[in-house]
């Protein structure tokens, strides 16, 4: 994957792919991607390194981990436990889940930190039901090659005839319809009235 | 929704307007860097032909790589002199202030930055750090963020945001002995939950967090975020004040200064969204056994029997005991540990170094303990006091400030299946450096004990006073 810093933006109205289920509540950023490899100055290879503790021991994959496991390449969609994300600010661990090939996560909840990074690549967080969550990630173990579409134009999330609610905050939400999820641009265009903040700001001029 | 709370008042004074999707567009008021998470951003500029807006309003330091036993440049590991370089060249090339290595002013940036007196109360402050929520100690509203949006922070000196709930969380009665501002945080996250802060700002206060020194406030606002928490905050006080009076970066017209800080605290008749009361007089020191800081006993108790958590704690709490090496219902105390680490952003200040001092004076350590300041100024001020010849007449080695073993960005790193009492603030599967380490996450005076044990030890026996 590219070793540019950017990612370019698009409208995201909906996605369809497959899943992949890594259900456990509270996966950390340090699961993620171990802090030892946040010591490369690109996030170019950062796909290789997602999981990286769980997917290898003594240098050899573990072959049952979902992200080696064949019948979940090529899936675009994972399927998380309830605080995905929780731990560091490292905006490395979407990096990683994004170049590994994914473009969307559902999950119970999200750690903030980690949900705000994943909006600034274009990465849609949404959450679930505990419930519709389990029952999704079981599908998906089942039926591997299924596409799952989810749907920001309607909030929910199509399977095996089956429909369920999503959620997300309606300012990411339009942001990902808009196509300006990187927030850059839109901030750049109030320059007057960011000055007007700071003239009205008491502690910077103390 | 909450209303009259510090954290409405300083998130309307920040307000620059509603962007067209909905969110907020956020001014920053003090934007911190460090080597990990911020070189990035500034090659983000550079492919969109931006420049720093703000430069006077950014400050750089280097702690999670630089090594803690030799500052000799370049460094022996060439990836952490390269992000080291990364960054001073971007920050030369934007005029942005530098606490540079040997300035007297390096250190863990949650750690240098408030002691320099840069945090103030009222100020949004962000970070590429999820520990920056520990400026909440001085009433600022602070929290971190990923490198993109240090990217819209270092070229609009803005950043958009969905504003966060307030929860405010009280903790009243008298401390016991060796209780400290560690052993809360642990407690209020085994209460709580590692997910029970998510949407929540946490607004500390009650008269445990009235009479609890700054540096206590910075240890408990630090941990909030292992807590799910986004941000959390003290409402300014004298304590405040009396910090900050003299610092290098405070303000010049002081008493203007402080009526401001007055002005930024909740109202006495503040609403919050939610509202959580502790009595803390019977909590003992706290140690954690898993993997999440939420997975924490007292000292005296045993790890819990399944049987007695939810289904969800439980398959949390098996994967947890398998990577730990323990059994549900033993005694924590007791566990042979192999290494000590006293330091990092939670519990790397003076007083935190006093406390190890404290247990470690006229005993020996029977493991590998490090103790490492969490500033060059705290390295002075303990080498003033004669506590660097306390801890290595006990046998500890005495290092450089840094993040050190912390997160293990550098050479300080635990090794296979080695078990640490340590001080820092995540007990994550392989936090340490190694795959298979094992961390136990505890208070400096608990660290210390452990370290004269080799094996996790109640501090209490050790303390003078009541």
């Amino acid at each position: 994957m590219s070793d540019k810093f950017i990612i370019p933006e698009n409208q995201i109205i909906e996605l369809k792919g497959r899943g992949i289920p890594k259900p456990a509540n509270d996966q950390n950023t340090d699961d993620i991607v171990p802090a030892r490899y946040l010591k490369e100055i690109t996030f170019a290879n950062m796909g290789d390194y997602a999981y990286f503790d769980e997917r290898f021991k003594d240098g050899k994959p573990i072959e049952d981990h979902p992200f080696n496991d064949p019948k979940y390449q090529g899936a675009t969609i994972l399927i998380g436990g309830a605080n995905y994300g929780c731990g560091s600010s490292r905006e490395h661990a979407p990096q990683a889940l994004h170049r590994y090939g994914l473009n969307a996560i559902i999950a119970p909840s999200f750690a903030e930190i980690f949900a705000g990074n994943c909006a600034s690549l274009g990465v849609v967080g949404v959450t679930v039901s505990p419930q519709d969550a389990t029952e999704l990630a079981d599908f998906v173990k089942q039926e591997p090659s299924t596409k799952i579409l989810l749907s920001l134009a309607d909030k929910v999330i199509r399977y095996d005839g089956k429909s369920i609610d999503l959620d997300i905050s309606e300012g990411r939400r339009q942001a990902f319809l808009n196509g300006t999820w990187d927030a850059m641009t839109v901030l750049q265009q109030k320059e007057e009235r960011v000055k007007g903040v700071i003239q009205k700001l008491d502690y910077l001029n103390l | 929704m909450s209303k009259g709370t510090l954290y409405d008042k300083v998130w309307k004074n920040h307000e620059v307007g509603k962007l067209p999707t909905g969110q907020t567009q956020l001014f920053v008021g003090r934007h911190l860097v460090h080597e990990v998470t911020s070189p990035q951003a500034f090659e983000m500029l550079r492919e969109r032909g931006l420049n720093v807006k703000h430069p006077e309003l950014t400050t750089a330091v280097v702690d999670h790589v630089i090594p803690t036993h030799d500052l000799s440049r370049p460094f022996q590991d060439s990836q952490a002199e390269l992000m080291t370089k990364t960054l001073e060249t971007k920050i030369k090339e934007f005029g942005i202030e530098y606490f540079a290595p040997g300035s007297g002013k390096q250190g863990v940036c949650h750690v240098s930055f408030p002691e320099q007196g840069l945090i103030l109360p009222g100020v949004l402050a962000v970070c590429g750090d999820s520990h920056t929520c520990t400026y909440g100690a001085f009433g600022a509203l602070s929290f971190g963020i990923g490198t993109t949006q240090v990217s819209h922070v270092l070229a609009t000196q803005t950043l958009a945001m969905d504003p966060l709930k307030v929860r405010k969380v009280e903790f009243n009665g008298e401390l016991q002995k060796g209780v400290t501002a560690k052993d809360l945080a642990l407690y209020m996250i085994n209460q709580l939950g590692v997910e029970g802060g998510v949407g929540f700002a946490y607004e500390f206060g009650g008269e445990v967090i009235d009479s609890m020194s700054m540096e206590g406030r910075m240890t408990l606002c630090n941990m909030a975020v292992e807590g799910g928490a986004r941000s959390g905050y003290v409402n300014p006080d004298q304590t405040t004040f009396d910090f900050l009076k003299g610092k290098a970066f405070a303000p010049k017209d002081f008493e203007k200064a402080v009526a401001y800080w007055k002005s930024i605290a909740s109202e006495p008749d503040a609403e919050y969204d939610d509202k959580v009361v502790f009595d803390v007089s019977e909590v003992k020191p706290m140690v954690s056994w898993g993997i999440n800081p939420g997975q924490a006993v007292e000292i005296d108790q045993k790890i819990p029997y399944l049987d007695n958590l939810t289904d969800k704690q439980r398959s949390e709490a098996e994967d947890a005991l398998n990577y730990m090496g323990l059994k549900a219902g033993d005694q924590i105390a007791g566990t042979p540990i192999d290494v000590a680490f006293i330091g990092s952003c939670t519990n790397g200040r003076l007083s935190d170094l006093e406390a190890a001092a404290e247990v470690l004076a006229g005993n020996k350590v029977s493991v590998k303990t490090l103790v490492v300041p969490g500033s060059e100024e705290i390295k002075y001020l303990a080498e003033e006091e004669g506590l660097d010849r306390i801890f290595k007449e006990a046998g500890a080695e005495w290092r450089y400030a840094g993040c050190s073993m912390c997160l293990a960005m550098n050479p300080d790193k635990l090794e296979g299946y080695q078990r640490s009492a340590s001080t820092s603030n995540r007990n994550f599967k392989g936090r340490q450096g190694s795959p298979t380490g094992r961390t136990h996450l505890m208070s400096p005076y608990m660290a210390a004990a452990s370290a004269i044990a080799g094996k996790i030890a109640d501090p209490t026996p050790y303390l003078r006073g009541k």
